[in-house]
């Protein structure tokens, strides 16, 4: 059904088409539109779900990961200090490989106080175990959603979904979204029934304490099944392109990349006005590419280097800051390409920090500095590329 | 690719108006849009804008809109406080609610129209809410949407009572701006 929503009632729409047995949330904007829905359909009977009302975020996924592991669907969403309330939670549903799904409308961090978006909350929590998958369109977010729980709950996976996506410019937009009818979305998302859950003719202990006998080995297992989540996310995907007729590249999103002396580099809704750009600067003769990470952890090394490699200048624009050192992605896509023997130049950029607008100009600009590069890269007159800060 | 601000006051539904006028046009329409509020908090009697992205092809961009082609003003007291004028296209449509000619300083290039919604309204909802009507009114002005594709907007947005009477008041701004639109705008006047 063709439907006009915005990126929240997208998220409620597949919430609700994946059969969530369980939600447990506290209000936050820009999520809490999500929320506000989900319980709009359990209270007029659409939905067969419990609505948890709970004290505070941390109370949210405690509730979550109880219910989680008594072998129900379950999701919860949050944003910013809602998120950094909940990281203490995120390690004890990851290390308990409790595959739940939540969507965080990204927004920036207090202080000083904003509510508008950007990534350093979801990237703070790079290291919790959690997947991190990042969307462009509020098609992807209810798509994405979908695969999430398919992927979280695979038995070599068993790790926690976040579904990221740009507060306002996501949460708050509507466009077109095509939604699934529910005999489709039953065809693909089976119910979940794990092979472990709090039962009481079958007891077993959950969240055990481990002494350092026990301990790396649980951690090994966890990292194991984030690398294998690579493999899995991918599947899942061409699993849902057969079921949907669409698809979003699995881990990267590459757009003119084969080609390209530069590619920029985003998370996001960014994506969709780069994408403008790069068309723009084509038609105009010059090489650009654009590579969209959609799946920030698992990190795909592989697919970056095999987009990247023939570059000659790739930069990122990161919506955060690991302060005393640079953007997040900035580092991590240095990282990922220095085993290469003949790598790219990367120069990170920082903008679209609290909600700041990113128009196709500043985008053009950014290509144009690293285009400027490369020419004097092949004229051998050298160059020292800078990125800057979007102040 | 057809931009229009909406200008409102907390409370008048500029954003439900930049969300009917894109379901409309997207889902009765024919066209691919987008409609996003001025992203932030609200506050009753504040003024608003939201926005509508109108294009026959997937709307990609996700930047703020800067230059409008048509800007629609749900209050004239705002006039007074706003500069409704910023970034608008040169041959640009301005659409005002008011009941008598603004005094503004303007560029004979834009197009202005006015259009006693209030009194529309007060006359078939029995409240001064002319989001709706001014939905209908930009449709009816700029020939870019037919009254059926909004009618069923409303009926998708409002609940049954209140879509009822709002289809009644759409279809008298709709024919009043007809003619409004066949007409020369204000601004060639003086």
């Amino acid at each position: 059904m063709r439907a006009y929503l915005n990126g929240n009632e997208a998220v409620a729409a597949a919430v609700k088409l994946a059969r969530t047995e369980v939600v447990a949330a506290y209000p936050i904007t820009p999520q809490s539109t999500i929320v506000e829905k989900i319980a709009e359909y359990i209270a007029d009977g659409s939905m067969e779900a419990d609505y948890i009302r709970v004290e505070s975020e941390h109370a949210a996924l405690a509730a979550c990961y109880g219910a989680a592991v008594t072998g129900t669907r379950v999701f919860t969403a949050t944003s910013s200090q809602g998120l950094a309330y909940m990281f203490e939670m995120l390690h004890y549903v990851s290390g308990c490989r409790v595959p739940l799904v939540m969507a965080v409308a990204n927004r920036g961090l207090a202080a000083p106080w904003t509510i508008w978006a950007d990534h350093q909350d979801a990237v703070a929590c790079r290291d919790t175990g959690w997947i991190q998958l990042y969307v462009e369109t509020a098609q992807e977010a209810l798509d994405t959603c979908l695969q999430a729980y398919k992927i979280a709950a695979h038995p070599e996976v068993l790790a926690p979904v976040m579904v990221c996506l740009d507060g306002y410019v996501l949460s708050h937009t509507e466009e077109i979204v095509e939604v699934p009818d529910q005999e489709t979305v039953d065809r693909f998302l089976p119910p979940y029934r794990p092979e472990y859950s709090v039962d009481t003719r079958r007891p077993y202990v959950f969240g055990v304490g481990t002494g350092p006998d026990l301990y790396p080995a649980f951690k090994y297992n966890q990292q194991q099944a984030m690398l294998k989540a690579k493999e899995v996310i991918k599947e899942v995907e061409r699993d849902f392109q057969a079921h949907f007729q669409r698809s979003y590249g699995g881990l990267v999103d590459p757009y003119y990349c084969h080609d390209a002396a530069v590619v920029l580099v985003v998370m996001g809704a960014t994506a969709g006005t780069a994408r403008e750009v790069v068309d723009e600067l084509r038609r105009q003769g010059e090489a650009v590419g654009l590579l969209r990470l959609r799946s920030f952890r698992p990190f795909p090394v592989e697919d970056l280097r095999a987009a990247l490699s023939g570059a000659g200048v790739v930069a990122v624009l990161d919506r955060d800051c690991s302060f005393g050192y640079e953007g997040v992605l900035a580092t991590e896509i240095k990282a990922a390409l220095y085993d290469l023997r003949e790598k790219p130049l990367v120069t990170g950029f920082t903008g679209g920090l609290g909600g700041r607008d990113i128009r196709r100009e500043e985008l053009a600009g950014i290509f144009h500095r690293c285009l400027e590069v490369v020419r004097c890269q092949d004229e051998g007159t050298g160059a020292v590329l800078n990125g800057y800060w979007q102040k | 690719m057809l931009q229009i601000r909406w200008h409102g006051r907390g409370g008048q539904g500029a954003v439900t108006a930049a969300r009917i006028f894109g379901l409309a046009a997207a889902v009765y329409g024919g066209w691919y849009a987008q409609s996003f509020p001025s992203f932030g908090t609200e506050r009753r009697g504040a003024p608003v804008t939201a926005f509508t992205r109108l294009d026959d092809r997937p709307i990609r961009d996700r930047s703020q809109i800067y230059s409008p082609d048509y800007v629609v003003v749900l209050d004239a007291t705002l006039l007074e406080s706003t500069d409704i004028f910023t970034g608008l296209k040169p041959g640009g449509i301005v659409l005002i609610n008011t009941g008598r000619e603004p005094v503004m300083a303007r560029s004979p290039e834009t197009r202005v129209y006015i259009l006693d919604a209030t009194r529309l309204a007060l006359e078939v909802l029995d409240t001064p809410i002319v989001n709706t009507a001014m939905v209908a009114a930009l449709a009816g002005t700029t020939g870019i949407l037919s009254l059926e594709a909004v009618e069923k907007a409303i009926a998708a947005v409002l609940s049954r009572d209140l879509a009822t009477r709002n289809i009644a008041l759409a279809r008298r701004a709709y024919d009043l701006a007809k003619v409004l639109g066949s007409k020369e705008a204000i601004a060639c006047d003086g």
